[in-house]
């Protein structure tokens, strides 16, 4: 049990950490790469509940792609960063202040669940694997499947309007770029696609 | 020393203040800005994971998965957008998006 604290207490302090160097990093290179590390340990703490399979799932999805793209969206985009970053200082105590007022609230309220509250009776700690004969993955695919099956396909159409949409606010037709146009390829006939030319000796066909 | 619910609520608690925090600070510079809504949803999710284990009740992983997903779909989107502007202007300053008012 120690060593779960102990595994516990380092995550989430790498985690916090990392995600205050994400707002206060310099360069946004170096927040994506302090967001990949809050991601790991976020996913570290995720196995620490018990939750394998969206522990990997978030490194995959995250790591894998998200915090991928926005790697390349910040090394393809030629900004000037220096200046964005302008009014850092100028913003800094309101976002402290609702900062301060934020947490104070959200402490106020976990607390109130954690001593008074729907979780006041639950005196069983935080079970890994949910005491469940089925491991994580199987369980999830138990519900995900039954239950929330159409919900999964909504998901699914998210995610396909979603890269639509990517792919339409991207895609830009450049003026003198040569492209495939395959109905003209398929309507192609022997009659005009071969000339017949009747070239005189030792002269051959001149365009 | 028994890691409870009230921990891994209080961290991501924490999480969701720097996203928060985050994007008050750097408020001109929008791709930190879609990096703070990660953080946030990332809190999110671990609050979800956390009741969903300390109930013993999977249906909150499920409903972290479907965060992640619309997490996913909105920093494509997002990243879309933010190419297609850098393409019309040249810079990505959030104050410089107002030619659609009035």
């Amino acid at each position: 049990m120690a060593l779960q604290a102990i595994a516990f207490y380092v995550m989430a302090a790498v985690t916090v950490i990392a995600g205050f160097c994400v707002v206060s990093a310099r360069n946004p290179v170096h927040s994506v790469l302090w967001l990949i590390l809050t991601f790991f340990s976020a996913a570290g703490l995720f196995v620490l509940m018990g939750a394998e399979f969206l522990a990997m799932l978030l490194v995959v999805v995250y790591v894998g792609a998200v915090a991928v793209l926005f790697l390349f969206v910040v090394m393809m985009l030629d900004v000037d960063f220096a200046a964005l970053r302008q009014g850092f200082a100028q913003y800094m105590p309101l976002g402290l202040l609702i900062a301060v007022f934020l947490a104070a609230e959200m402490v106020l309220v976990a607390s109130t669940v954690a001593t008074k509250g729907a979780a006041a009776h639950n005196d069983t700690p935080m079970a890994s694997g949910f005491g469940m004969d089925a491991p994580n993955a199987e369980a999830i695919g138990r519900v995900l499947y039954t239950d929330y099956v159409y919900f999964f396909q909504a998901s699914g159409l998210v995610l396909l309007v979603a890269m639509i949409g990517a792919i339409v606010l991207t895609l830009r037709h450049k003026p003198g770029v040569r492209r495939q146009v395959v109905m003209d390829q398929v309507l192609r006939s022997p009659k005009t696609g071969m000339k017949i030319a009747n070239p005189k000796p030792g002269e051959g066909i001149g365009e | 020393m028994i890691i409870g619910l009230a921990h891994y609520l209080a961290v991501a608690a924490i999480l969701f203040t720097i996203g928060v925090f985050g994007i008050f600070v750097n408020r001109k510079n929008i791709i930190v800005i879609l990096m703070s809504i990660e953080l946030i949803l990332l809190a999110v999710n671990i609050n979800l994971v956390a009741f969903s284990a300390y109930l013993g009740n999977v249906t909150g992983q499920i409903f972290a998965m479907f965060v992640l997903t619309v997490a996913a779909a909105e920093a494509a989107v997002g990243l879309a957008i933010l190419v297609t502007f850098f393409r019309n202007r040249g810079d990505i300053s959030v104050d410089d998006a107002s030619m659609m008012k009035g």
